[in-house]
């Protein structure tokens, strides 16, 4: 019971006009688990939900609700609830009825449909609307209407994609904290769609992050922010130091002109890897207690700290998070932990869409 | 600053006027051939055939005959504006899924461009005795058929007239209408037919208005088809104002069945009305 699969994805493909959209998808999706789907624009985030919710079938392989395939299953039939990028709501009908509209259609009895919609109102704080306009309703409103028409019906699952993009920065920090709160009371499980990174780390139990119709890598926020398998992911999740070196045998890498111990084993002799650094876990010292010698080119007052743009003799760029301060032009040295090497196997698709940096 | 709202103070009124000067040629057209002829009408109505002033003509109306051509005015209007509505909405629905819309759209466009009476002649001869729809009733087996001067006739006709009228509006709410609403009713477990009726209907019935009112305000004083195809064998108030203007040269009891007509459009467009 514990690690029930709802939802299972089998070397799933779709084209568009031959177009492949996603590439031999396959995960599989547990019970009360908050997911997110995270991958830059066009990477199929929208047509993963638009497969889970039934409004279009895979071109190859197969969809399971609890071991079912569901293919052909029309969405009007399927226990998963959707809440629209624009929301979606019926212009024609107001707040109340909106949220009404699965429980009509299902016939429900009058009282039972006022009572939970009732109550699905008071679940995103919209008591007192009812007899609003969809029209007079402000982008957060709206989005909390349109989460209510999704959960009033109960569903197994509940997709939403990028319900928060339209959202200025205060509000859309607001609606993850609710978002997060609500999928832990409502116990269900949601997968959440975004391309914003730091959405996706502060509210996932598990972030799927995609590129061009693949699953790059799934794993909890911190698995993936700590220990990126390709040099997309480290990219793209956060600001990262990233660069080629040498795995000359188990604990020992080469980059940069010098050899660092690190924690990784399991490669090849002498396999070409990508080493990432993140900017956070490289300290200011002085030139000789550095394990890297650098020259500050530019520093940024970020607020919570000091984002220091550096170069190395081999003219490789280091970026660099630190409280201290440093001078532009100074000679300092940077130290980090073995803990702090990540080191990754050159992904297939490498080259496109991060250069080195 | 105050010096430019100063500016703004003087040139407001001004900018009024200018509106106004642009409006004049409308208010004159709407003065001469709208808001005069109704006048005209109103003021005839009051006359009777030797030019004494007389409600005989309104009594007129009232009686049986005058009644029930009102009412066969209107029934066959009803009859024009349903079968077009139920042609319309399913053409328009599937223009919005075609590729070639424009192409399509230009297609059902185009016959409105040909002249009313050209296109009432082009069915004479296809209906007619010797015309190509009895000759393909004869080569099917079925034989030739009376066809022109029916009930059938007039309203085939009649809808083949109006129904670009009707597509055009229907296909711009449909056009109009956000995709994702429909997929939100299938989400919300909506049925293809409940999607349509509680989703899709309602937000295209301005535009369904709009067709019904192009439709059935010109079908209910409609005489030239009635004469042609039906073969004055349909009697509506628009046969009878003129009957009554040519033939009778009673320009009373023509003026005053007018007004009815008026009035009854007047009720159309404020009952379909109230678009937002
Ligand atoms: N109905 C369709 N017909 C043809 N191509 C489509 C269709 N829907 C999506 N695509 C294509 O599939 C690819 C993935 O689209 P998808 O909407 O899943 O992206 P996404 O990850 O949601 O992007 P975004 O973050 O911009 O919403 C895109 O290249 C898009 O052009
Ligand atoms: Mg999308």
């Amino acid at each position: 019971m514990e690690k029930e699969a709802i939802i299972r994805f089998e070397r799933v493909t779709k084209e568009y006009d031959g177009l492949v959209v996603l590439d031999d998808v396959s995960f599989e999706i547990e019970r009360g688990k908050f997911y997110t789907l995270l991958g830059p624009s066009g990477c199929g985030k929208t047509t993963i939900l638009r497969l889970i919710a039934g409004f279009t079938e895979p071109t190859k392989g197969t969809i399971y609700f609890h071991g079912k395939p569901v293919n052909h299953v029309p969405a009007n039939k399927r226990q998963v609830n959707t809440v629209f990028q624009d929301y979606a709501l019926f212009p024609h009908l107001n707040v109340f009825e909106n949220v009404a509209f699965g429980l009509r259609v299902k016939k429900k009895k009058r009282l039972e449909i006022e009572e939970k919609v009732k109550q699905a109102l008071r679940f995103v704080n919209l008591e007192g609307y009812e007899n609003r306009s969809i029209q007079e309703m402000s982008g957060g409103q709206r989005q909390r209407v349109a989460i209510a028409r999704a959960i009033v019906n109960e569903p197994e699952v509940l997709l939403l994609d990028e319900p928060l993009s339209a959202l200025d920065l205060k509000l859309r920090t607001e609606m993850q904290y609710e978002l997060r709160e609500l999928q832990r009371r409502l116990g269900i499980t949601f997968i959440f769609v975004t391309h914003d990174q730091e959405e996706a780390l502060a509210m996932s139990d598990q972030i799927f992050v995609l590129n061009k119709g693949k699953i790059q890598q799934s794993g909890t926020p911190k698995e993936i922010y700590d220990e990126p398998v390709n040099r997309f992911v480290a990219d793209f999740i956060g600001e990262s130091n990233i660069l080629r070196g040498t795995m000359i045998e188990d604990y020992l890498v080469e980059f940069a002109g010098k050899r660092f111990t690190c924690v990784d084993k399991g490669f090849r002799p002498n396999e070409p890897v990508d080493v990432v650094i993140r900017p956070e876990d490289l300290e200011i010292t002085t030139r000789d207690q550095g394990k890297l010698q650098v020259r500050v080119d530019s520093q940024l007052f970020r607020g919570v700290h000091y984002e220091l743009c550096c170069y190395d003799e081999d003219g490789n760029e280091w970026l660099v998070h630190s409280t201290k301060k440093a001078e532009v032009g100074e000679e300092i040295g940077l130290y980090f932990d073995p803990e702090d090497i990540h080191v990754m196997r050159i992904s297939e698709d490498d080259g496109e869409g991060s250069d080195e940096k | 600053m105050s010096c430019a709202s100063a500016r703004m103070m003087v040139r407001d009124p001004m900018k009024n006027s200018v509106r106004n000067v642009y409006l004049f040629p409308y208010v004159i057209w709407i003065g001469l051939f709208v808001v005069a002829p109704i006048l005209l009408i109103l003021y005839y109505s009051f006359f009777d055939i030797d030019g004494n002033w007389t409600l005989a003509n309104y009594k007129t109306f009232f009686t049986p005959i005058y009644l029930k051509m009102a009412a066969s005015s209107v029934w066959y209007a009803f009859l024009i504006t349903f079968f077009s509505l139920l042609v319309a909405y399913p053409t328009a629905y599937w223009l919005t899924k075609t590729k070639h819309k424009q192409l399509w759209l230009l297609l059902m466009i185009l016959p409105t461009w040909v002249n009313l009476l050209l296109k009432v002649y082009a069915f004479l001869g296809i209906f007619g005795t010797y015309g190509l729809a009895n000759a393909i009733l004869e080569t099917i087996g079925i034989g030739t058929k009376q066809i022109l001067f029916t009930d059938f006739s007039f309203v085939f006709v009649s809808v083949y007239i109006f129904i670009p009228f009707m597509i055009l509006p229907i296909f711009n709410s449909l056009e109009e209408l956000n995709p994702s609403l429909i997929d939100a009713a299938r989400d919300l477990g909506a049925s293809a037919w409940t999607t349509f009726r509680r989703v899709v209907f309602p937000l295209t019935l301005d535009g369904v208005k709009a067709g019904c009112q192009a439709v059935f305000i010109p079908s209910l004083s409609l005489f030239m088809i009635t004469r042609l195809i039906a073969g004055n064998r349909v009697i509506t108030l628009g046969t009878a104002i003129e009957q009554h203007f040519l033939v009778t040269q009673n320009w009373g009891m023509g003026s005053t069945i007018a007004v009815f007509l008026i009035i009854a459009m007047a009720i159309v467009v404020i009952a379909t009305g109230n678009r937002k």
